[in-house]
């Protein structure tokens, strides 16, 4: 299991189009994918659901963490820490 | 047998302008017993969820297509965000897991919607509480199919006034246009997607009226007023005849106004002022022409910046200018620099969400800050000034070191470009928006270092009544009316004349027509508003005599509240 902690720099925080840009690439693994609002403790959710996303309430300069158990799990996280890090790199 | 209530009237927030009248239809939000044990299979009632999902996507498909030709893409936007809920993962893994339980496909689903929407309401963020609508909206529809009654809504056989607590934008878009004569719900305010779905489709609309009006009975005859936000319910013939008569010349109005629109307002005494355009994009400026603008009095340069991943090149800005400088020809066209708030999304100028976006770093604060965007912005413009009558004018300044700063900047951009042998205009006027009440009552010292003031009222309202325009609680008490944003522009106009500068007016206010005589009366030279409102607003100038409404603004600003001074104007004859 991949597990790694990423500051939403993003204005928006992860809302709206972030979160839906962030379920469409967390969709594309095979791996189990969960996601925690790490700053507000929140409990851990589903990262393939944008209900799931919307109901962590994450700020800009909220800190999230994320967990991928499966086949692709390195490829998610790493494709995962990619978008985070450079703010959506121009899929917003 | 019970009798006829009293006619009443209920005043709400005017969210649409325009008047009508017809019977209401009012919908309410009928509560459905949700089945929860069932006969059927689990495999069965799975596939029922799965049939009603479909026929629910397809709808809202359906909605989307339509609000995008008849609003706007962004309201259009609102349907792709449930069409995503409708498919959600964990919504899905829910209410099937309920439904492997034993339960009704119509709980197991509605459980879940609730779950969620619970929770998004229960966050303290605004645009995500808001979202908890949204889903209930997408849990609504599959219910309705689940139920059996995919046409559950209002039965709009006649052309009637819907009445509702506040509309979803799924319920607005099911909705036949051509039957819907005006809107009036209890809650909601000026932004939400009632009033905006209402003006893009020209129909009057009132909001916040309060929990009352949902107590009005089918068929009951309305008259609406979404120019004044008052709903009269019950009218007796003679209210009922007036107000047809009043629609009757509104009508008549608008169609001679357009035809002379292309004449000056000119009041009874012969005294002029100008009637200018707020533009946006070049399609604008074709409109500002067609609808009778003698100018540009605000141009909007935030489009250039907004749904784009990087800063816009020189280029970029110049070939917008030079285009609309083209459409409007010899006439003065004023450029407003950037007016981007912290509210905006702008990802390369690295926003930082702020908690109170209005009085954060926004407009000329982030233009000085960041000087190498600052003059590609400044140096296009002095490029497309040559044989055209461009102004430049600064957003939000309080105080006059901002403004020599931006003057500076101006100056260096010119330097920048006649360095390279390219050709700026002999004369551009330079001014400043009036918006923050430090800028007015400093007025005298600015004065001195503008060609112009040109006042933003809705900014300028809201700093000064201390109340967040988008703020549905507060609405009623920002109206530009009040007495104290009156002052404030009597202050700025006889600043600006002292020292032989003109001065204009470009919020909303200078197409309120409650205003219009005030702020000729005021001695303001210019007034700026969308092109629409031109035509109606120089017929308005064109009845007034200015000695009349010198008189009527002594008295305005004597008032004490915007009421008083909406009465005052309403009861002064023109002339």
């Amino acid at each position: 299991m991949k597990q790694i902690r990423l500051k939403v720099v993003n204005a928006a925080g992860l809302h709206a189009r972030p979160a839906a840009v962030f379920v469409a690439e967390t969709s594309k693994f095979a791996s189990t994918i969960r996601v925690r609002n790490a700053t507000t403790n929140s409990a851990w959710t589903n990262a393939k659901s944008i209900l799931s996303v919307l109901t962590l309430g994450v700020e800009p300069q909220h800190e999230i963490e994320v967990t991928a158990e499966g086949p692709d799990e390195e490829q998610a996280a790493a494709a995962l820490a990619g978008l985070i890090t450079s703010d959506f790199a121009g899929k917003l | 047998m019970r009798r006829p209530r009293p006619m009443r009237t209920l005043r709400g927030v005017a969210a649409a302008p325009g008047l009508s009248g017809g019977p209401a239809v009012v919908w309410r939000d009928t509560a459905v017993a949700i089945p929860r044990a069932t006969d059927r299979s689990p495999a069965q009632e799975s596939r029922r969820l799965a049939a009603a999902r479909r026929a629910a996507r397809e709808q809202i498909s359906q909605l989307k297509t339509s609000v995008s030709t008849t609003a706007s893409p962004e309201e259009a936007a609102i349907f792709d965000a449930h069409l995503m809920f409708l498919d959600d993962d964990a919504l899905l893994e829910k209410a099937q897991s309920a439904i492997d339980a034993g339960t009704a496909a119509e709980a197991a689903w509605m459980d879940g919607i609730e779950f969620f929407a619970a929770q998004l309401a229960r966050l303290p963020d605004p645009t995500l509480q808001a979202r908890a609508a949204d889903v209930r909206d997408v849990g609504r529809r599959v219910l309705d199919h689940l139920l059996g009654r995919p046409s559950a809504g209002l039965d709009l056989r006649a052309p009637s006034v819907i009445v509702a607590r506040d509309l979803a934008p799924s319920q607005i878009a099911s909705l036949p246009v051509a039957r819907v004569l005006a809107f009036c719900t209890a809650e909601g305010g000026p932004t939400s997607h009632t009033a905006i779905l209402a003006k893009a489709w020209g129909k009057p609309a009132v909001v916040a009226l309060g929990n009352t009006v949902l107590e009005i009975s089918d068929g009951v005859q309305l008259l609406v007023d979404g120019s004044r936000g008052e709903v009269v319910i019950d009218p007796d013939e003679q209210t009922g005849q007036a107000f047809a008569l009043r629609r009757q010349q509104s009508e008549k109005m608008a169609a001679s106004a357009l035809a002379a629109a292309g004449e000056p307002a000119i009041t009874l005494d012969r005294h002029r002022i100008e009637i200018a355009a707020n533009i946006g994009s070049v399609e604008d400026a074709a409109q500002a022409v067609e609808y009778g603008a003698e100018g540009v009095g605000l141009l909007r340069t935030e489009f250039l910046y907004l749904d784009r991943q990087s800063a816009p090149t020189e280029e970029d800005h110049l070939a917008a200018y030079k285009a609309i400088l083209q459409t409007m020809g010899t006439r003065p066209v004023i450029a407003r620099t950037q007016d981007i708030g912290g509210d905006k999304t702008v990802p390369y100028l690295d926003l930082p969400k702020e908690a109170n976006p209005f009085l954060g770093w926004r407009a000329i604060r982030i233009s000085l800050d960041r000087p190498e965007v600052f003059a590609v912005q400044l140096r296009a413009l002095w490029r497309a000034s040559p044989g055209h009558d461009l102004r430049i004018m600064f957003p939000m300044i309080a105080t006059p070191d901002e403004l020599r700063a931006a003057k500076a900047a101006l100056d260096r951009a010119r330097l920048d470009v006649t360095a390279s042998n390219q050709a700026v205009a002999a004369r551009v006027q330079v001014g400043m928006m009036v918006e923050v009440p430090s800028a007015a009552v400093l007025a005298d010292q600015f004065a001195r270092e503008v060609d112009f003031f040109s006042i933003g009222t809705n900014d300028l309202t809201q700093y000064t009544l201390a109340a967040d325009r988008t703020n549905e609680r507060v609405v009623a008490l920002s109206d530009a009316c009040h007495p104290a944003v009156l002052r404030l522009i009597d202050q700025v106009v006889e600043a600006g004349h002292r020292e032989n500068r003109w001065v204009g007016v470009c919020g909303e206010l200078a197409a309120d027509a409650d205003a219009v005589p005030l702020l000729l009366g005021l001695g303001v030279d210019e007034l700026s508003m969308a092109p629409q409102r031109i035509p109606a607003v120089k017929v308005i100038i064109r009845q007034w005599s200015y000695l009349r409404a010198k008189q009527l603004a002594r008295q305005a600003l004597a008032a004490s509240s915007a009421t008083a001074v909406r009465a005052l104007v309403r009861e002064t004859p023109p002339a």
